[in-house]
């Protein structure tokens, strides 16, 4: 049996017996194996793996940052990170009576274009549908994008957010949060958006050790009191 | 023509190795900052790079799996990896292992998760001094754990043979050249497993069954400093924060 929060391997045996598979882990018989790097978390009959590093997989209703990769005769594709391209429909931009013979669907995204979207569909036979129809969601024309490995996502975001909340409130960026692992920060100061993507890059490195979230505040008021006297 | 003694009357090798002893091994996880994983791994003279990149599209589309990933592996030597200059283009020999070391590495990866993708594994042989192929199927499994594919388990490899009449563990390239057999194997600890046993040159039954049994014992050696080598990475930075 591991212990909680130990660095575990691909393969290394967590439990035997009859435990339930969390994330990340596989039964081979009676023994229950990770499958990824990283920590092993065991709360009471739950065995699972917080992997260190890892790729996104669509989930659907995940809101997602992408990149618009190719443009077609009646969609979009967009670049989510993910081992699939999202497929977004001409119809999210211009509605039922779209056309192809009348529209143009360079008039409204072109490539490169940076998207906030959500995952309408997604199974394995078929690749993720976003749509754009959501308060919230749609075109990005400011800000920054930052990515960082998509396991570490929920460090960013913090218990019940705390983590985020404490980077928005002392740098006064709006931060948006993509399940893919690509961050938004907006801000009219530019340096506080440098520094936001500073801050998401120390958390990405140190998202295994513990005492962060104070960590991170502190580096915040010593970098934004520096900023100030200059 | 006089034969090479490969083992002196003390029972020491050209390199100054035990019988049953490995090649010193230096093993770093993550050393290339832009593929998705990476290993570099020294094992005596053989330095060798492995890099993962994937799960992706699978290009061209016609390869694709409707149930599975599919894996890509290129096993290739530069062209100042041995004394005399090898000519780039990828030769028999190359074409051949890349194949071996990918049915070697299927079995682990958890292919059915991440179905109409690929998986691109590319070992780059630096410096060779025998048994590289077992060297670089080490450093491709600690690649695809690094970039964080679903893995059953780890993927160890090591070689054993016969030389000056003797079995001895993990040969180099004099002892694979002028010895009498090679038999390079690979071993999955976790399921048990063999996902590569071949062999090249001549032993008996009862040779043969000791060098496997020594091979094997040469690879649980290695599965051992390849789980260390990929917690050494993370405790790494654990050290640096506490400096701080």
């Amino acid at each position: 049996m591991v212990s909680d929060k130990q660095i575990v391997v691909p393969g290394e045996v967590l439990a035997e017996g009859d435990y339930r598979i969390g994330e990340n882990v596989y039964r081979n018989g009676k023994t229950i194996l990770a499958t990824m790097v990283g920590i092993a978390r065991v709360e009471e009959d739950k065995v699972s793996v917080i992997a260190l590093h890892g790729f996104y997989m669509p989930m659907v209703g995940d809101v997602v940052i992408g990149i618009v990769e190719d443009v077609g005769v009646t969609h979009w594709l967009v670049d989510i990170n993910a081992p699939y391209p999202g497929v977004l429909r001409a119809s999210e931009a211009f509605g039922r009576a779209f056309d192809p013979t009348r529209h143009e669907l360079l008039d409204e995204l072109k490539i490169g274009d940076v998207l906030i979207a959500k995952i309408l569909s997604f199974d394995r036979t078929h690749d993720p549908v976003l749509t754009l129809n959501e308060s919230g969601l749609g075109k990005v024309k400011d800000g920054v994008v930052v990515s960082l490995t998509p396991s570490k996502i929920p460090r960013l975001i913090g218990r019940k957010g705390s983590m985020l909340s404490i980077i928005q409130q002392k740098t006064g960026c709006q931060i948006v949060v993509g399940q893919n692992g690509m961050v938004l920060a907006k801000s009219q100061d530019k340096r506080m958006e440098d520094l936001v993507i500073k801050i998401i890059k120390l958390i990405e490195r140190e998202a295994h050790t513990s005492g962060l979230t104070n960590r991170v505040a502190k580096l915040l008021d010593a970098e934004i009191e520096q900023m100030r006297g200059t | 023509m006089g034969k090479i003694k490969l083992i002196d009357e003390n029972g020491i090798r050209t390199d100054g190795r035990r019988a049953d002893e490995l090649r010193p091994i230096k093993i770093d996880v993550g050393t290339l900052e832009n593929a998705n994983g990476s290993a570099y791994i020294e094992q005596g003279k053989c330095k060798i790079l492995a890099a993962v990149y994937g799960p992706h599209e699978a290009h061209p589309r016609h390869l694709t799996q409707p149930d599975r990933a599919i894996l890509r592996c290129r096993y290739h030597m530069a062209p100042f990896s041995v004394p005399e200059r090898k000519s780039p283009a990828p030769s028999r020999r190359e074409i051949e292992l890349s194949k071996v070391i990918r049915e070697s590495l299927e079995p682990v990866v958890m292919t059915e998760l991440f179905p109409r993708t690929m998986i691109d594994i590319f070992i780059e042989v630096l410096q060779a001094d025998g048994g590289t192929r077992c060297v670089g199927l080490t450093a491709a499994s600690l690649a695809l754990a690094d970039a964080g594919i679903p893995l059953r388990g780890l993927v160890a490899a090591c070689a054993a043979g016969k030389v000056d009449g003797q079995i001895v563990l993990d040969l180099n390239d004099l002892e694979d050249k002028e010895g009498e057999a090679d038999c390079p194997i690979a071993f999955i600890p976790q399921l048990n497993v063999f996902s590569l046993l071949q062999m090249d040159g001549l032993m008996a039954v009862e040779e043969y069954e000791e060098a496997v049994h020594l091979a094997l014992e040469g690879c649980r050696r290695i599965y051992e400093m390849q789980i260390e080598a990929i917690k050494k990475k993370y405790r790494e930075t654990k050290a640096e924060e506490n400096n701080q």
